[in-house]
Order: C-alpha cells, then sequence, then structure tokens
C-alpha cells in the first residue's frame, strides 16, 4: 500500500508541482510553437506521453545494466540522445505498419519529437532522482500528462489572448511569452500541495 | 587510455546495434505504396508547396490515388502539363488549369515613402514585424526586407527600390510568399486578370497622404468610372471584384482615373499560355 501511495505522489507532483514545461522550462519549443490550436496541442501532447513512456523504458535497463555497470555513467548524455532518436524512428516503423490511423494522427509530431528535451530531460531525471523502473514509468507517465495539461491550458489562454486584441508592439510573440510566464507563476501555487496528500 | 577505448566501444556498439534493428526493421514492416500512388507521385513537380490544398506533393497525390472525385487541376505549379499527366494515369478527362500569379500589392518604394525609425535588427520581414508593426511608415505595405523572396523556390522574386517585385514569367504561383508575407501584401491572382490595386493600406485617406505618395486614399473616383461595379472602396481601400471586370466596356478606366497612381495595368495576362 504505501509502495501504491509513492507512486501516486510521484505521479502528482510530476504532474502539477514539477511540471516540465512551467516550473522546469523543458520542451518550450513545442509549448510555444505548437499550442495555436488546441486539436494540434492534443495531437502532440499524446505523441509526447507516448514517446517518454517508451524512451523511459528503454534508457533506463541501458543506464543501469550497460553504463553503470560498466563505470561508463558519464555518457548518459550521448547515449541516450542516440537510442531516443533510433527509439522515435522505430516508433514511426512500427505504427506506420500495423497502426496506420495513429501514425497518420500523430503526423509530423512523431520524429519532432526526437529534439525534444523533455523528453531526454525526464530520462536523465528519472536516473538522477533514484528511481526504480516502475517509479521511473510512472514519473514518465506523469511528466507526459503535465506536459499535456500545459499545453492544452494554453491553448485557451493563448486564443483568448489573440482574440484580445494587445498593443501593437506586443502583438505575437511577445504577448505569448507574457501569457506563458503567468501560467507559469500560477503554476508555482501548487507548491506543498503534494506533501499533504496523504497527511 | 583504457577509458576512452571502452566509451568509444561501447558509444559505437550501440548505435550500430540501433542502426542495426532500425534496418531490419524497416525491411521488415516495409509499408508497400499503392502503384497509382506511385504513378501519379512521379508526374507531380515535387516542391512541395501546398497550393493544392493537400500537405504536399505526398498528401495530393493521396488523395487522388484513394478518394474519388478529386479534382485533377488542382497543382498550381505543374499547370497544365500536369494535370493532363495525372488525368491520364487516372484514366479520366483532363480539365485546363487556371494558372495564377503572385502580385505585389504595395507601391511604397523608397521614392514614395519613408521609415518611421533606423531599423537595425533581424533583417527579415517576419522579425521587423514584431517591432511597432514594422520599421516603414505604412505597417500594411512591403518592409522590403525580403522574406518573399528567401522563400521563393524559382528565385522569381527580388527587392528593388524597397519592394518586391515579381518576376511574373518565372513564377509558378505555388503561393509560398503569400503565406510568409506578414502583411499579407502578396496575393495570388488568376492570370487571366489584368487590373491590379497596387495598395494594402486600410487607414483614412489624410492618414494614408501623410505616409505614402502612391497610397490609396480612398477618393472612390475608380468606383465612380466603373462601369460594371467591380472595384468598391471597402475600408479605406479599393478592392476589385474579378468576376465582373470580363463586361468592362473601357479597361483601364479606373487606372487612368486614380489621382495617386495605385491601380496598375499589369502585364501578365496569360503569361503562362505564351
Amino acid at each position: 500500500m504505501e509502495y501504491f501511495k509513492g507512486l501516486i505522489v510521484i505521479l502528482m507532483t510530476s504532474v502539477l508541482v514539477n511540471n516540465y514545461v512551467l516550473s522546469k522550462f523543458l520542451g518550450i519549443c513545442p509549448f510555444l510553437g505548437v499550442s495555436k490550436k488546441l486539436d494540434q496541442a492534443v495531437g502532440m501532447s499524446v505523441a509526447v506521453i507516448f514517446v517518454m513512456m517508451m524512451a523511459t523504458a528503454a534508457t533506463w535497463p541501458i543506464q543501469t545494466y550497460l553504463l553503470d555497470a560498466n563505470g561508463l555513467g558519464y555518457l548518459q548524455t550521448v547515449v541516450f540522445i542516440l537510442v531516443i532518436a533510433a527509439l522515435v524512428q522505430l516508433v514511426e516503423i512500427v505504427l506506420k505498419k500495423y497502426i496506420p490511423g495513429l501514425h497518420k494522427s500523430l503526423g509530423v509530431y512523431l520524429p519532432l519529437i526526437t529534439t525534444n528535451c523533455a523528453v531526454l530531460g525526464v530520462c536523465i531525471a528519472n536516473i538522477d532522482d533514484g528511481f526504480g523502473f516502475v517509479e521511473s514509468l510512472v514519473n514518465a507517465l506523469g511528466t507526459g500528462l503535465g506536459f499535456m495539461l500545459a499545453m492544452v491550458l494554453f491553448s485557451g489562454v493563448r486564443s483568448k489572448v489573440d482574440a484580445g486584441n494587445p498593443p501593437k508592439s506586443f502583438e505575437g510573440l511577445p504577448i505569448t511569452l507574457v501569457a506563458a510566464a503567468i501560467v507559469s507563476l500560477a503554476f508555482f501555487g501548487f507548491t506543498g500541495v503534494v506533501d499533504n496528500l496523504f497527511a | 587510455m583504457n577509458g576512452i577505448v571502452l566509451a568509444i566501444i561501447s558509444v559505437s556498439l550501440i548505435g550500430v546495434v540501433c542502426a542495426a534493428i532500425l534496418a531490419v526493421a524497416s525491411k521488415i514492416m516495409e509499408v508497400k505504396e499503392d502503384e497509382t500512388f506511385i504513378k501519379i507521385r512521379e508526374c507531380m513537380p515535387g516542391a512541395n508547396c501546398g497550393a493544392c490544398g493537400y500537405t504536399g506533393c505526398d498528401g495530393y497525390a493521396h488523395a487522388l490515388a484513394e478518394e474519388e472525385g478529386v479534382k485533377t487541376n488542382l497543382c498550381i505549379p505543374g499547370a497544365d502539363a500536369v494535370a493532363k499527366q495525372i488525368a491520364a494515369v487516372l484514366g479520366v478527362e483532363s480539365e485546363d488549369v487556371i494558372e495564377r500569379v503572385a502580385t505585389v500589392r504595395c507601391g511604397g518604394d523608397c521614392n514614395t515613402t519613408m521609415d518611421k525609425m533606423i531599423y537595425q535588427g533581424i533583417q527579415t520581414c517576419a522579425a521587423a514585424k514584431l517591432l511597432y508593426g514594422g520599421k516603414g511608415s505604412c505597417t500594411y505595405g512591403c518592409m522590403g526586407l525580403g522574406d518573399c523572396a528567401a522563400v521563393c523556390p524559382n528565385d522569381a522574386i527580388c527587392i528593388q527600390n524597397g519592394i518586391a517585385h515579381i518576376d511574373t514569367r518565372r513564377c509558378t504561383g505555388c503561393g509560398l510568399c503569400e503565406k510568409t508575407c506578414p502583411n499579407g501584401v502578396i496575393a495570388l491572382m488568376d492570370d487571366v486578370e489584368m487590373i491590379l490595386v497596387t495598395c494594402n493600406n486600410k487607414e483614412k485617406g489624410a492618414v494614408v497622404r501623410k505616409k505614402c505618395d502612391n497610397g490609396c486614399i480612398g477618393c472612390k473616383r475608380c468606383e465612380k468610372v466603373c462601369s460594371t461595379g467591380a472595384i468598391k472602396v471597402i475600408n479605406n481601400l479599393a478592392v476589385i471584384d474579378y468576376d465582373k471586370c470580363p463586361e468592362c466596356d473601357d479597361p483601364g478606366a479606373c487606372a487612368r482615373i486614380c489621382t495617386v497612381g495605385c491601380i496598375s495595368i499589369s502585364n501578365f495576362r496569360g503569361i503562362h499560355k505564351l
């Protein structure tokens, strides 16, 4: 029971408190780039959740059984990038063959994720935090869900901001960045929520 | 020394294993493409411009191969030649393509308008637009930093005297420049039309006059002289309804009467048919 409580705490922490986009500022590129429309934001987020889980499942054993076992821990970044890039390509090939519907709906987002730093970030964070395999997967799921939450929230904020006729000098990217900062501040309010979840 | 060798070997090993898995997977799980698709795809110009309304040449070819009733004349850069080939592959009647050509709706060159700032930022229109709506005093017109020229796959656009000029003989009408221009100055026109409003400013006449000698001041003289009612001044800017133009009994009257010279008779009529 304690174990499951721990998993739920990890999940809630990664979704709300340590939201990768809004608290750790990873994955900002798709956050600003693909958040214009709700359906695109959701498509990108689903792809990110999927790839984060896969990448964690692949990199955790490599770090634990290959790198750490041979004292090559310092190769972490290089090897992880290599593995994630190959993995995304493999996932694309498999999806194209067996689930063409999903492949079509994910579209260009899948290869784009290869260079998403949030994916690399969650893999490295799993190792740094000393998570086990299952805990790592839960953390990856939570991070992905957190990414989705941020994207969906922000696409709503953005459509309102664009419709709000901002001053000329703020039009476009400047007002978007200001809005992102305010949304990020709002997420600061979740600090401490998880500590008292089971109190 | 040993550490380096071990590191190199293990990273190379992981790389080779990944490559092998990918190579095997791409062979085993190869998706057979439809033969009609491959044939149609070969006909296309491959510019992936999206003028057809699909996501690039692949998307259009897929739609043609798999769906019923998709028009064969949507590829504008490929024009009649491609439409005929596609029709031949599908075994249907070929339809004529209305070629389109990009036009610059701005006459505000260095002699007629001026900058409101000395812009030293990133030299692209998109970046300049973010700063107080652009460097020129007119925020609707061509900024002359050449985003359109950079994106044009056929080198048909050049910046002369501060505004974009289009070499209509090279233009294939793909519309990439239209999408790129942050001010929406460039518009695609059917190449059968000949009257063009070379201004995009929607401000009131007095404001425009201070900013640009060639700007449309919305005086409505063209509207009055037009015999078919094709020209209407909407939002202080003359707009032409090209559907009514062919009925005109005095073509070019609007261009001659315009006091600021923002209506021009263009010379690209039927340029692609030559």
